[in-house]
């Protein structure tokens, strides 16, 4: 009796069809919401949650399936000639020190590999700089120790992003990545970053969207991402900023449009300033009391 | 290769020898001085290798258990890889091996400069003394080997430490410039006559080149080093936005000097490791004269690539393609390297001794090394890997699988030269598979880590980030084992070692260190050689 006609026949087949019509329902709506974090034991990259990552992850697919084999050729290489030539298989030493043919192949062939990799490589760069018809623009800005985000596009609102301490995690809060604010950006846009600095330098970068881009006292850096489906995508400060340098995550929040409408609407009325200035604080003096501040 | 005709010493061992105080602080000795910079690197690495495993113990678990703040974490962090690229690789690799070694193989009496070669060595005490002194001082020099600004600079670093550890490097630098002209003048003056630049030997070459890169790199960390000490103490904006300046400039600058650094970190290494597949392979090298010009190439291009450490500090994307490209072409003349080192040993009657093991580990490791280099020089790539642990397991396949292996290469090969005692063959098999396994299982699954998006130079880190982490760690106190089983190896040599003649390997040795006797006299030739 063939598997589907025993199903056919057994109160299992009802209920597998049900299952299946819950799993088609549900499944799009649970494989949306992805959650871009590390995992434990995790090998290769974060899950993609956008465009920009995407062409990453091929371009680092292609580069992997070359530097791998190349590695594992030469690891092969040393390994036979140390079984095949060794003094008790080989006792007598041939003196050839020259092959043209070879010098000439182990010259030519890594040229046509890297050029196989370059091709690909300077398209994804181009791809990646800017942002083509920028949906929304949002200003990052990376403090000790903490993050500091506006929205030029929609009041300038600004506010302040920091970690949760440990002792104070609720349930679903993740340490060290899980943040007070986080930045809300509406799922499908096409976000413009511009990354600017304050004190030190600092590094906005979150794997999951595929974007990493310094903040640099004095200078405006664009770079630009798009989240394809709803979730929470977690990043950290990736450039030496003192002592807090490994505490201060980044969360991104991509939620549907409507929401984020909504969000906006909160959010000015949240962080007005009560004289109606967008919130600019001079985060430097505060950084030099900490400073001061730690036991020595 | 060049062999000579005729080497001509009077008495050995005790010949013309100064007093200890003379011939130990006021050295005009090569081979001398050369055993100063040995014996330092040791201790220095000790202690940086010391401070990398603290670090991996913070790094075992989630959570800070040993290290007060992160602003203490960050001021080892910066002294390790300071102490262990300016303090360690450098002085083992040029000071120590190419002291000793380069005179000798050109048939030479000594340095072009003998008493500057003291100061060279004597420059790098009050130098590592300064740096270890910083880490003790106000908030420590915590702003990575890399020292950017503005962390680095007066408002974010007020104490004196950073203006210590600044002028630490300021020594190291003035010990290695000096040292450049010193190898540069040999080399190029003082070769015996027959010895033409293209019969040199490969170390000799790897010596010349690296000097090249240190007289033209290293004056630029100067520069750079200056401008952050005018920054920081008297009103100059080089790098102040508000002033005028700008942080980039000095990635720029670091990067120019920065990127030279690491090759001339491996490139004597490379040298080494040819003259000891040839010996042990009892054949000669493949393509020498494709070895010496990759090694200049690498060399010329390696000063045109510094920017791929910057991708992600906003240069423009046409400025970003050319270095992607530029970086890419390195591993031209690399590959060559590799793959004439395998055609040196094909065919050859291969012996695998305590040398070998470590040059072929060398040869595999860095291919590792520099593959995943490949992927980092794509800036595409880059945006998700740069500052994570990606990088630090690449540098650390180079340097710590690259170089370190190479000065234990270049030890097991010459101690017996040097000292006139051979190492313990057991204890050195040892010593090599306990460190070749405790350093893959501490770098490899780094590579998990940064691909995961693991930053550098965090004490702490999120929970998901804990398995990895713990394997490396473990990996860590394997590799420190094996740095005791060294030590033993060390003792056992210098007190009970097999005293050996002036060839002890046999007739693959062909460089002329290997016709005066182990260890040479002091002044190991009285007369110059011939070379046919």
């Amino acid at each position: 009796m063939g598997f589907v006609s025993v199903l056919r026949h057994t109160l299992a087949w009802k209920l597998w069809l049900a299952g299946l019509f819950l799993l088609v329902g549900l499944g799009p709506t649970l494989a949306e919401e992805l959650v871009g974090q590390p995992t434990p034991w995790g090998i290769g990259l974060q899950p993609s949650a956008g465009p920009v990552k995407e062409a990453i992850h091929h371009f680092n697919d292609l580069v992997l399936w070359i530097i791998v084999p190349i590695a594992v050729f030469v690891l092969g290489l040393l390994a036979y000639v140390m079984v095949k030539f060794s003094a008790r298989a080989n006792p007598n030493p041939s003196s050839t020190s020259h092959n043209t043919i070879l010098e000439v192949a182990w010259t030519v062939v890594p040229v046509l590999i890297l050029l196989v990799i370059a091709i690909p490589s300077f398209r994804l760069i181009y791809y990646q700089d800017r942002a083509r018809d920028a949906d929304l623009t949002i200003n990052v800005q990376g403090r000790q120790w903490y993050w500091h985000y506006s929205y030029p596009d929609h009041g300038d609102f600004a506010f302040d992003s920091r970690p949760i301490p440990t002792a104070d995690l609720k349930p679903g809060q993740v340490r060290n990545l899980s943040v007070d604010e986080p930045l809300v950006i509406p799922v499908g846009a096409t976000v413009r970053v511009m990354a600017v600095g304050q004190d030190v330098i600092h590094s906005f970068f979150v794997p999951a969207l595929g974007v990493q881009k310094y903040t640099i006292p004095g200078r405006a850096l664009e770079t630009w991402f798009k989240a394809d489906r709803a979730g929470v995508f977690y990043g950290q400060c990736n450039q030496i900023c003192g002592t807090n340098h490994w505490f201060m995550p980044i969360e991104v929040r991509a939620v549907p449009a409507e929401e984020f409408k909504t969000w906006v609407e909160q959010a000015k009325k949240k962080y007005a300033r009560a004289d109606g200035t967008p919130a600019a604080v001079a985060a430097a003096p505060a950084a030099i009391q900490q400073l001061a501040a730690l036991p020595r | 290769m060049a062999t000579a005709t005729d080497t001509h010493h009077h008495d050995d061992h005790h010949d013309h020898a100064p007093p200890f105080f003379q011939r130990w602080f006021l050295s005009t000795n090569h081979k001398d001085i050369g055993t100063l910079y040995l014996v330092f690197s040791v201790i220095a690495g000790i202690i940086g290798g010391g401070l990398s495993v603290l670090m991996r113990m913070e790094l075992q678990n989630p959570g800070m258990q040993y290290f007060a703040d992160g602003q203490m974490w960050n001021s080892i962090v910066s002294a390790h890889g300071l102490i262990m690229v300016f303090f360690v690789v450098m002085p083992a690799l040029i000071g120590g091996f190419g002291n000793w070694f380069v005179p000798i193989m050109i048939g030479a009496p000594d340095m072009a400069f003998p008493r500057m070669n003291n100061i060279s060595f004597w420059l790098l005490v009050p130098a590592f003394l300064l740096l270890g002194a910083s880490a003790f001082v106000g908030e420590g020099p915590g702003a990575g080997w890399t020292i950017y600004t503005p962390l680095s600079d007066s408002q974010f670093h007020p104490s004196p430490a950073m203006d210590m550890a600044l002028f630490s490097l300021h020594l190291a630098g003035a010990s290695s410039i000096m040292g450049a002209a010193n190898f540069i003048t040999t080399i190029l003056n003082m070769r015996a006559p027959g010895m033409t630049l293209h019969k040199m030997p490969l170390f000799v070459w790897s010596m010349l080149v690296t000097a090249f890169l240190l007289l033209l790199a290293v004056p630029v960390l100067a520069g750079v080093l200056t401008m952050l000490i005018t920054d920081r103490n008297f009103g100059t904006a080089f790098f102040r936005p508000e002033g005028g300046g700008d942080p980039v400039l000095f990635q720029h600058l670091f990067w120019f000097f920065g990127h030279p650094e690491v090759y001339i970190m491996i490139l004597p290494g490379f040298g080494i490791v040819s003259h000891i597949v040839s010996t042990f392979s009892r054949k000669p090298v493949f393509g020498y004269l494709g070895m010496a010009y990759a090694m200049v190439a690498i060399g010329v291009v390696g000063f045109v690539v510094w920017a791929h450490h910057m991708y992600t500090s906003g240069m423009d994307v046409d400025t970003r393609a050319y270095f992607m490209a530029a970086t890419m072409v390195i591993a031209v003349p690399t590959g060559i390297k590799i793959f004439s080192w395998i055609a040196t040993m094909w065919g050859g009657s291969i012996e695998l001794r305590t040398p070998m093991l470590f040059a072929i580990g060398f040869i595999a490791l860095f291919t590792i090394g520099g593959v995943t280099g490949v992927k980092l020089a794509n800036a595409g790539a880059d945006v998700i890997l740069h500052n994570t642990y990606y990088v630090v397991a690449h540098f650390h396949y180079v340097l710590s699988l690259g170089a370190v292996f190479s000065i234990f290469a270049g030890w097991y090969y010459w101690i017996g030269k040097m000292s006139g005692r051979q190492y313990p063959e057991f204890w050195g098999k040892v010593h090599f598979w306990l460190f070749f396994a405790g350093a893959n299982i501490t770098f490899f699954p780094q590579h998990f880590l940064g691909a995961q998006g693991m930053p550098r130079r965090y004490p702490d880190y999120p929970d998901a980030f804990w398995g990895w982490n713990m394997i490396s760690s473990l990996g860590s106190y394997l590799s420190a084992a094996s740095v005791l089983v060294f030590l033993y190896v060390v003792y056992r040599t210098f007190t009970s070692g097999e005293r050996v003649g002036a060839n002890y390997w046999g007739p693959g040795a062909t460089t002329l260190e290997w016709q005066v006797s182990s260890p040479p006299p002091f002044h190991t030739f009285e007369e110059l050689p011939r070379i046919r």
